[in-house]
C-alpha cells in the first residue's frame, strides 16, 4: 500500500507500483485535467505539483510517491481562480488548450521560485512545456502579468 | 443544466467505476457538450420550443441553444461560427448555451479542415439567426396587435418603437413557434452598423474550463466499464502480422486480452492499419502489454522505401519535364533568347502533425449500433469509415465530438476511431483506443516530402522574362486511389498554379512520385513547399539583381489587377470558390506586402551584425498574407527570432483576437518546420518516434513576438487557421540569408547550419 495525498485527500494505492502517477490520476481517480502528451517527460502536458513543485507525472512511478502531496490543476486554487489562471484567461492564452493545464502548473511552480522572472528565466522555466498551437508569447505575457501582481 | 446532468447520468457517461472503486467524479467534470440521449440524436436546440433550424433553439426562459457543428481544435470555430448566428439573432451571448453537434449530414459539411468554417457558414448562420429573429418579431407584433414593421429587435428582446413596449425572447418563443418558418427571401439582415459580435469577436466558449482542467477532450472520454486499448501497428505501410505471442502480454497486470486487427484493403484511405491490439483496464497496462507481443511481420513491398534514395529520385524527377499545370506565353522560346539565367533546387522533408493530444477515440458497440467519442475533425467521415468497417448503416454510427487537443489535419482521418469501434464490437465492452506519441509520429498521414526546381531568365533590370517551376511530391490522392502519382488541381492550386506574378512567359509543372507511406493534409498542405520555393526564389532573384527584396517583390507582383488563373491553369480550383466572389486580386497581394514592410521598419532600421529581415507573401485559402521575419544569427549559427510582422487580409474577420492567435501560432508552427521538422524512413520504417527525435519549437526557440496586422475589409470572409503558415518559412530563411549570406534551399535548418 502506498499512502499519498491527492488534492488534499488521503489515498492509498495498491496497484502496480510501476504505474506512472499520470495514469493513476487519469484512469483511476478520473482527474483528467492532467494530460498525456509523450510519456517521456519531453512535453510537460502531464505536469502536476509534488509538495508544491512541478513534476512530470508521466515518468513518476507510484512507488516513488509514498507520503507525497500531489496537487493537480483541478485543485490548484482552493477558492475561485488562481492568479495565474486569471492571467491565462485575461491574456486569452489557450488555443486548443490541451497543454495548458501543464503550462499553468509549470508557471505556478516557476513563480514560486522566481517571483519576478526575467525573459531568460521564463524560457528556462517553461522550455520543458510544448505548445504545438504556439501560444508561447501569450504564456510569457501572462506569466509577466502574474509576476507583476506578486509585487 | 439540470436536464443535462439527468441525461448524462441516464446515459452512464462518466459514471465509471474502475478497479479500485475509488473513482468519484463531480458533476462539474461532466462536459456539457458530451451529452447524449440513448436513442435519439436530438439536441437541446431541437427540443427547445422554438427551433426554426438545426442550429438554433430558444427556450421559454430565454436560453438560446446554439449548435456548434465544426470541430474545435484550437481555432475558435466552435465559438466564432455560432457567434455569427447570435449576432444576427440579436441574442445576448451570455444567455447562449453551446452544444457540440454529433456527426450528421443535416448540418452540412462538418470536415473542419481547409480553413473554411467561417467562409462556408457565414451565410447559413446569418440566415438561421435572421429566421429566428423574424419569427420572434412577428410573434411580438401579433401579441401587441401592431404591424411587424413597427417592431425591431434589441438585445434579446423585441421592441415596439412607437409604444416602447418590450418582450423578451423567452416570453415570445412559444408564440413564435406557432408561426410558419419564413422563406429566405423574406429575411432582412442586420446592417454592419448594428453588428454586436461580428468583427469584435468573443473569447473561446471553453476558455475558463480549459484553464481549470475541466474541459473535456477526446482523451478524457469515459464510460462505465470501459476498457483501454493500444495497438501495435505494422511498422511498414501494408505490412501484415505473421505471428505474435498471445499469452505473454497477459503477464502484465491489468492486461485482459489481445485482438488481431485485419490489414487494410488497398488503397488504405481511412482504414485501420491492422496489427494487434492489447486490451487492458488502464492505458499504461495496454502500452506495457504491447512490449511483450513479439510480433513477426511480413513487411511487404514498402520495406524498400528509404528517404535518402527517394530524395535523389525526387530531385532527378524535378530536373525532367513534367506535366504542365499552367502555361503563359512560351518559356522555352524566352529562355532561348538568353538573358541572365538563374536556377535553384529546393527540398523539404516529410512532416508529422504531432498534435499535443495523440489520436484517441472511445467506442461503445451494442445491438448493431455504435456510439463514439472521437477527437475528430470530421465526424461524418467517422460515420462512413466505421460503418464500412463494421458493415452497419452509417446512421447507426453516432459520433460525438469532444474538444480536440490539436488537429492540424491529422484528425481528419479517423483510422483510430475505426479501431475503437472494431475492438468494442470484439470485446462487447466500451473501448478507448489511445495512441502513444510514438504511434502518432510513426503511423501518421504525413505531409509529403517534396522537391522543386526553378529556372528564370532575367532582363537587364533583373525582372524575369521567363519563369519555369517544377514540383514533385507523392500526392494526397494516393491515399484514396492506387497509382496516383501526380498532384491534382487542388494540390497544385496551393501555391503552384496561382503564382500572382507579372511574368510574360511562365510555366508550372508537376512530376510524378509514388507514395510509400500514408500521405495526408497537414496545416496549409502543399502551400508549404510551393511557397517555400517561389518565395525563396523571388528573394534569390532580387539578390542576383542587386535590388531590395520588398521593392523587387512588388515589381514581380506588378500592377493591381485580377489574375484569371483558370485561363492559364484549367484545373485550378480556387479552394472551391468562384473567382467572381473570391478573385485573385494583386492589389490585395501588394497591400499586405506594403503593410508588413512598413510595420517592420523595412529598409529604415539599422540591423546589427548577424541580424537581418526577410519577406514572403502568399494567398492561401483565399487569404492574403505577407510576413516579415527578423533574425539574429550568432557565430555558431544559432538563430533567434526577435520579431515577426504579419499582415493579413482575410476579408471580413469575425473574431479578430482569435485570428491574431492563429497567426501567432502559425509563426511557431512554421518555426518548427524550419528548425527541426523532418520525418524520414529507413527500410520502410519511420525513424522518428517522439519529441526527442522529432522536436517541435519550444518557448525559447519560437519567435519572441509575432505582430499581426489585420486589414479592415468588407470582402467575403476567407480563412485564418492555415494561411499564416506558408509565408513563414521562406520569410525566415530569407532573413537568415540577409543576416548571414547563407541561402537555405533545404529544410530543416538543423541539417544545414545557418552560419555563413
Amino acid at each position: 500500500m502506498i499512502p499519498l495525498k491527492v488534492n488534499g485527500e488521503e489515498r492509498s494505492f495498491d496497484g502496480d507500483p510501476d504505474l506512472p502517477l499520470l495514469w493513476y490520476l487519469r484512469d483511476v481517480l478520473g482527474l483528467t485535467g492532467t494530460k498525456f502528451g509523450c510519456g517521456m517527460a519531453l512535453c510537460g502536458a502531464c505536469t502536476v505539483h509534488r509538495d508544491g513543485k512541478a513534476i512530470r507525472s508521466c515518468v513518476t512511478s507510484m512507488n516513488k510517491l509514498s507520503g507525497a502531496e500531489i496537487t493537480t490543476i483541478e485543485a490548484v486554487s482552493k477558492n475561485g481562480l488562481h492568479p495565474v489562471q486569471q492571467k491565462w484567461i485575461e491574456y486569452n492564452v489557450p488555443q486548443c488548450g490541451y497543454c495548458q493545464s501543464g503550462q499553468i502548473m509549470q508557471a505556478i511552480s516557476l513563480l514560486k521560485e522566481k517571483p519576478k522572472p526575467s525573459d531568460e528565466e521564463i524560457d528556462g522555466g517553461m522550455a520543458g512545456n510544448i505548445c504545438r498551437c504556439g501560444t508561447y508569447q501569450r504564456i510569457r505575457a501572462a506569466i509577466k502579468a502574474a509576476a507583476g501582481e506578486n509585487a | 443544466m439540470s436536464d443535462n446532468i439527468l441525461n448524462v447520468s441516464r446515459r452512464g457517461f462518466l459514471q465509471g467505476v474502475v478497479s479500485t472503486g475509488a473513482l468519484i467524479l463531480s458533476v462539474r467534470l461532466v462536459p456539457e457538450f458530451l451529452w447524449a440521449e440513448e436513442t435519439s440524436p436530438a439536441t437541446y436546440a431541437d427540443r427547445a420550443i422554438l427551433h426554426p433550424s438545426a442550429f438554433v433553439g430558444i427556450d421559454t426562459d430565454g436560453t438560446v441553444h446554439l449548435v456548434a457543428h465544426r470541430s474545435e481544435m484550437g481555432t475558435s470555430s466552435r465559438t466564432s461560427v455560432p457567434l455569427i448566428l447570435a449576432d444576427e439573432l440579436d441574442a445576448d451571448w451570455k444567455r447562449v448555451k453551446l452544444e457540440q453537434a454529433i456527426g450528421d449530414p443535416r448540418y452540412g459539411d462538418q470536415d473542419t479542415d481547409g480553413s473554411h468554417s467561417v467562409r462556408s457558414f457565414y451565410q447559413p448562420m446569418r440566415e438561421a439567426g435572421a429566421t429566428a429573429r423574424l419569427m420572434l418579431t412577428q410573434a411580438a407584433a401579433q401579441k401587441w396587435g401592431v404591424p411587424v414593421s413597427e417592431c425591431h429587435s434589441d438585445l434579446h428582446v423585441i421592441v415596439h418603437a412607437p409604444s416602447k413596449r418590450k418582450a423578451g425572447y423567452g416570453e415570445l418563443a412559444a408564440a413564435a413557434a406557432k408561426l410558419p418558418v419564413p422563406k429566405t427571401e423574406e429575411l432582412q439582415f442586420k446592417p454592419k452598423s448594428a453588428w454586436r459580435y461580428i468583427g469584435k469577436g468573443a473569447t473561446s466558449y471553453d476558455l475558463t474550463d480549459i484553464c481549470t482542467g475541466k474541459a473535456g477532450y477526446g482523451m478524457d472520454a469515459h464510460l462505465q466499464g470501459m476498457l483501454y486499448a493500444s495497438v501495435e501497428h505494422p511498422p511498414v505501410l501494408g505490412g501484415k502480422v505473421k505471428s505474435y505471442d498471445e499469452k505473454a502480454p497477459l503477464q502484465v497486470k491489468g492486461v485482459k486480452q489481445t485482438i488481431a486487427i485485419k490489414p487494410f484493403t488497398p488503397p488504405h484511405q481511412f482504414q485501420p492499419l491492422g496489427g494487434v491490439a492489447v486490451i487492458a483496464d488502464n492505458t499504461w497496462a495496454a502500452f506495457q502489454g504491447r512490449k511483450k507481443l513479439n510480433v513477426a511481420w511480413d513487411n511487404g513491398a514498402n520495406a524498400s522505401y528509404n528517404s535518402d534514395s527517394y530524395r535523389k529520385e525526387l530531385q532527378a524527377t524535378a530536373r525532367k519535364p513534367g506535366k504542365v499545370a499552367r502555361n503563359i506565353g512560351d518559356v522555352d522560346a524566352a529562355f532561348a533568347q538568353g538573358g541572365r539565367i538563374v536556377e535553384a533546387d529546393y527540398y523539404l522533408p516529410m512532416l508529422a502533425h504531432a498534435p499535443m493530444e495523440p489520436p484517441v477515440a472511445l467506442a461503445d458497440f451494442r445491438d448493431g449500433k455504435v456510439t463514439i467519442w472521437a477527437s475528430t475533425q470530421n465526424p461524418q467521415a467517422v460515420q462512413e469509415t466505421v460503418a464500412g468497417e463494421l458493415g452497419i448503416p452509417k446512421e447507426n454510427v453516432i459520433c460525438h465530438v469532444p474538444l480536440l487537443g490539436g488537429g492540424f489535419g491529422r484528425k481528419s482521418k479517423p483510422d483510430y476511431a475505426a479501431e475503437a469501434a472494431i475492438l468494442s464490437k470484439a470485446t462487447g465492452r466500451p473501448v478507448k483506443v489511445v495512441w502513444s506519441r510514438e504511434d502518432d509520429i510513426k503511423f501518421g498521414y504525413y505531409h509529403a516530402v517534396s522537391a522543386m526546381y526553378m529556372k528564370a531568365a532575367l532582363d537587364a533590370k533583373g525582372k524575369p522574362t521567363a519563369w519555369l517551376q517544377r514540383s514533385v511530391f507523392p500526392p494526397i490522392g494516393s491515399t484514396f486511389a492506387l497509382n496516383t502519382t501526380y498532384g491534382d488541381g487542388g494540390d497544385l492550386g496551393q501555391g503552384w498554379t496561382d503564382l500572382p506574378f507579372d511574368i510574360p512567359n511562365h510555366r508550372a509543372e508537376n512530376g510524378p512520385a509514388e507514395n510509400h507511406v500514408r500521405i495526408g493534409w497537414f496545416r496549409s498542405v502543399a502551400n508549404i513547399y510551393h511557397t517555400f520555393a517561389t518565395q525563396t526564389f523571388a528573394d534569390e532573384l532580387a539578390h542576383t539583381s542587386g535590388r531590395d527584396s520588398v521593392e523587387y517583390l512588388l515589381d514581380l507582383i506588378g500592377p493591381a489587377r485580377i489574375v484569371d488563373v483558370k485561363a492559364s491553369a484549367p484545373d485550378y480550383d480556387n479552394y472551391g470558390e468562384s473567382p467572381s466572389v473570391y478573385p485573385l486580386d494583386t492589389a490585395r497581394v501588394r497591400r499586405v506586402v506594403e503593410i508588413a514592410a512598413e510595420k517592420s521598419g523595412w529598409g529604415k532600421r539599422k540591423m546589427g551584425k548577424g541580424a537581418g529581415m526577410g519577406i514572403a507573401v502568399h494567398r492561401s485559402f483565399l487569404t492574403y498574407v505577407a510576413t516579415v521575419a527578423e533574425v539574429e544569427v550568432n557565430d555558431q549559427g544559432d538563430v533567434k527570432i526577435p520579431a515577426v510582422f504579419t499582415a493579413v487580409d482575410a476579408g471580413l474577420v469575425v473574431n479578430p483576437e482569435a485570428t491574431r492567435s492563429q497567426f501567432e501560432g502559425a509563426a511557431v508552427f512554421g518555426t518548427s518546420i524550419v528548425r527541426t521538422g523532418e520525418i524520414t524512413a529507413k527500410d520502410g520504417v519511420i525513424e522518428q518516434s517522439n519529441f526527442d527525435n522529432y522536436p517541435v519549437a519550444r518557448i525559447n526557440e519560437a519567435p519572441y513576438k509575432t505582430n499581426v496586422y489585420i486589414v479592415d475589409s468588407d470582402a467575403p470572409p476567407a480563412g485564418v487557421g492555415e494561411p499564416g503558415v506558408p509565408p513563414f518559412a521562406p520569410a525566415l530563411c530569407n532573413a537568415i540569408f540577409a543576416a548571414t549570406g547563407k541561402r537555405i534551399r533545404e529544410l530543416p535548418l538543423a541539417k544545414a547550419n545557418a552560419s555563413s
